[in-house]
């Protein structure tokens, strides 16, 4: 489930070395309608609101298709498609409710070479990450939930969980189809229904999963799908008939979600953003570390909203530590992100490039240092920014304390366990850590005094439908995956 | 000449283990059935709302620190201690309430066994409530309560004491500590649990009282960015909306109920797991397992 190789690379040469890898592109074919409409009732519709937007593949700024903007009265459709099929689908026998889900996890294992180039096209992660990590995960998401649906008494001890109703669930463009899983399976498994809005930008994979859906004959408005921006969400959140709220992206966002729902009787869960703390202790195994550093900043462009974007060294490695990155981050593969040698593809959005470029001015205008990746020269079309870190950053530094969403890393030192742990949690989020060390002891200390829901010790960036996902402080509240994560998904 | 002047008891606030008063200088007359004053409450300010949160903080690293047996330990001798001054906290309860004699001693009684209760919860919860699971690769992943920091509790106006013990009780037991607006109307049993928190080993700081008028104290325990956790009972509607709202600012936990005076004694109600969960946060650790 490592998002990339663990093994060592110091034997790598590097990418000034004279020669290079033969293009090894993914050549499965993917058909992409020219237009798609909005999955409402267990069929595509055209929007009502006529309005479309258009959808284009980061990496080479070609349109790949025309999406509908679904406006308020298409999520009304949707959500009373799903209010309809709420009572039946909750009285379904669990068991059969689960084989359902099995279908799904079956069939997205079957077509998932297709979905993964899909999921690279629109979003521009390498096809080795959505081919490895997304597709896997997504579909284990739905098979462990699948599970779950008829053995529901036995995770709340001492209470009797019941459906919430309508589920309304907003996800980024991050990890576009493994999202839905996370938000889908569980909703479903407790006897939900779903309005599940995609991201903007990463629309398709969803659409795809509604073709998926419709050949496992999932009962028309289980689970429905609008596609739009902002005020598409906006419009699903504030829908007197959804009962539950979930949503994964900004911490910005996520307190407008939970002031929108205020005074309501909504169930809210929250996955939001992240700086999260990764720290190195002298007794670690350094070369270890150095790959776990390159999962936790550059895996999926650091478009992740866990990415471990402050790098906490202790100060006697610290020099060890900042060669051997340099050196790991010049063996990187930039570019085309359906190359399955590319280990860092186009980042998601114009606007995102702008916002991370931003920051880079930011950190440079600070007075940080910054060491940047100098292989392959990126296409000239597209969306990229090289993998880069800071030195020098100092703790209230732009880069040290805001969210990037981009393949940027702030280095900085400390000396004790005891400084190292307390700023780590000088932050307002809480959403992951890591720690490495040697010592199983100071392990198990770190961990606990980390302020973070997940914390990766001696690993980063390792997901798994039976753990819990989610938040401390203002990273969100509600976990997915695992048993907690049922939990945001039934009332009792 | 025989008479004896009463010495009248000044209720004070409950803040850092001192017993201040309002920094307001606010106080308000407490009533007997006959409407005679028997004490006079602080009327706390926001002031004071923040100097207990400071204490509250100063006092969350030994709290979350202390074993879960510890704080099994300390929650029972606050039972033990209630338990000693059953009779006053019942004239208490009788003299400044509408409750009869008997209704006031089994309301004492019954926080006393509410207090037992969560003291034998305190080492438990975390393995009804943590797990480990079975990751698909070569890792030990398991899943751990940690308590989510400082918790304000918003108590109803009846029953006095036993729903502010129950709404303190839960979030101690988790490792919170705890900042807490008393019963407006019938403040006299939360200053004597005062007096328990201040003789049962529970630190300094760890457990704060402040009485006073809720409307005035909802707003700034509900936008303070220190406090994490909110757990309340029995609000009306605007109230939580109020809260709610504010709480976005720094994402609090937002634990509102609503009981009947009834529900407050069903301990399956308002002391199980579930009344600790919401003041924790779920911590997945993740090691590789390999030689």
């Amino acid at each position: 489930m490592k998002p990339i190789t663990t093994e060592s690379h110091e034997h790598d040469p590097p990418a000034d070395a004279g020669w290079d890898y033969s293009p090894a592109p993914e050549r499965t074919p993917v058909p992409i309608d020219e237009s798609y409409g909005l999955f409402i009732d267990g069929s595509m519709r055209a929007p009502l609101s006529r309005k479309r937007f258009e959808t284009i593949n980061p990496a080479t700024e070609d349109v790949l298709s025309s999406i509908a903007d679904a406006g308020a009265k298409d999520v009304d459709a949707a959500v009373q498609a799903a209010k309809k099929a709420q009572g039946p689908w909750a009285r379904l026998k669990a068991s059969e409710r689960a084989k359902y889900l099995y279908r799904i996890a079956r069939r997205i294992q079957e077509r998932s070479r297709e979905l993964a180039v899909l999921e690279t096209m629109d979003g521009g992660k390498p096809i080795k990450e959505s081919r490895d990590v997304d597709l896997p995960l997504t579909a284990q998401h739905f098979f462990y939930h699948a599970g779950w649906a008829d053995k529901l008494a036995y995770a709340f001890p001492g209470r009797t969980p019941k459906p919430i109703g309508v589920c309304g669930q907003i996800i980024p463009w991050n990890f576009p189809l493994m999202m839905a899983a996370w938000k889908l399976a569980p909703a479903l498994a407790c006897g939900n229904t779903c309005v599940l809005k995609p991201a903007e930008t990463t629309s398709l994979t969803a659409l795809k999963l509604a073709e998926i859906l419709q050949e496992v004959d999932l009962p028309p408005g289980v689970v429905n799908i609008v596609t739009g921006a902002g005020a598409t969400g906006a419009a699903l959140a504030e829908h007197p008939d959804v009962r539950k709220v979930a949503f994964t992206g900004s911490t910005e966002v996520g307190k407008v979600l939970a002031r929108s729902v205020a005074g309501t009787s909504k169930k809210l869960t929250l996955e939001l953003g992240g700086k999260s703390p990764n720290i190195i202790f002298a007794d670690a195994a350094i070369d270890q570390a150095v790959e776990g550093v390159v999962s936790s900043i550059w895996f999926n462009q650091g478009h992740v909203c866990c990415a471990g974007s402050r790098l906490f060294v202790e100060e006697s490695v610290v020099d060890e530590v900042v060669d051997k990155l340099r050196h790991r981050m010049q063996s990187l593969r930039v570019g085309d992100p359906l190359d399955k040698n590319t280990d860092i593809g186009a980042i998601n959005s114009a606007e995102q490039l702008k916002t991370i470029e931003r920051y880079v001015d930011a950190g440079e205008h600070e007075g940080a240092i910054m060491h940047e990746f100098s292989g392959q020269a990126l296409p000239d079309k597209g969306y990229w920014h090289r993998p880069c870190f800071f030195t020098g950053v100092q703790p209230s530094h732009v880069i040290a304390r805001e969210e990037i969403f981009g393949p940027v890393l702030s280095v900085m030192t400390f000396r004790t366990p005891e400084e190292a742990i307390s700023r780590a949690n000088n932050t307002p989020y809480g959403l992951a850590a890591g720690v490495w060390t040697n010592t199983g002891s100071k392990v198990f200390e770190i961990a606990r005094k980390l302020d973070a829901g997940v914390v990766w010790c001696n690993t980063y960036n390792t997901f798994d439908a039976a753990s819990p996902f989610g938040g401390f402080k203002e990273s969100g509240f509600g976990r997915e995956g695992g048993r907690h994560g049922l939990q945001s998904y039934v009332k009792f | 000449m025989n008479a004896r002047l009463d010495v009248i008891k000044t209720c004070k606030l409950f803040i850092g283990g001192a017993f201040p008063r309002t920094e307001s200088g606010r106080s308000r007359p407490i009533l007997d059935g006959d409407d005679r004053v028997i004490a006079h409450a602080c009327v706390a300010s926001r002031k004071d709302l923040r100097n207990a949160v400071e204490a509250a903080r100063k006092a969350a690293p030994a709290w979350l620190n202390a074993s879960a047996y510890l704080r099994g330990q300390i929650l029972y001798r606050m039972a033990e201690m209630l338990e000693g001054r059953r009779d006053e906290f019942a004239n208490a309860i009788a003299t400044t309430t509408d409750a009869t004699p008997a209704k006031a001693r089994k309301e004492v009684e019954q926080s006393v066994d509410r207090l037992v209760r969560f003291a034998g919860w305190s080492d438990k919860f975390q393995q009804i409530l943590g797990c480990q699971n079975p990751v698909n690769g070569p890792y030990y992943n398991f899943t751990v309560p940690q308590p989510t920091g400082i918790t304000g509790v918003l108590a109803p106006s009846t029953p006095s004491l036993l729903a502010l013990v129950t709404l303190i009780a839960g979030p101690l037991c988790a490792g919170c500590t705890v900042v807490a607006v008393a019963s407006e109307d019938t403040p006299l049993p939360a200053v004597l649990l005062s007096e328990i928190c201040a003789t049962s080993d529970v630190p300094a700081g760890t457990v704060n009282i402040l009485t006073g008028q809720r409307a005035e104290l909802i707003e700034p325990m509900a936008s303070h960015r220190e406090i994490a956790a909110i757990n309340g009972a029995n609000l009306t509607p605007s109230q939580r909306t109020g809260i709610q709202s504010a709480a976005a600012d720094n994402l609090k936990r937002v634990h509102l109920a609503k009981h009947t005076e009834d529900q407050w004694e069903d301990d399956e109600l308002v002391a199980s797991p579930w009344n600790i969960e919401p003041f924790v946060e779920s911590k997945t650790i993740w090691h590789p397992s390999a030689t």
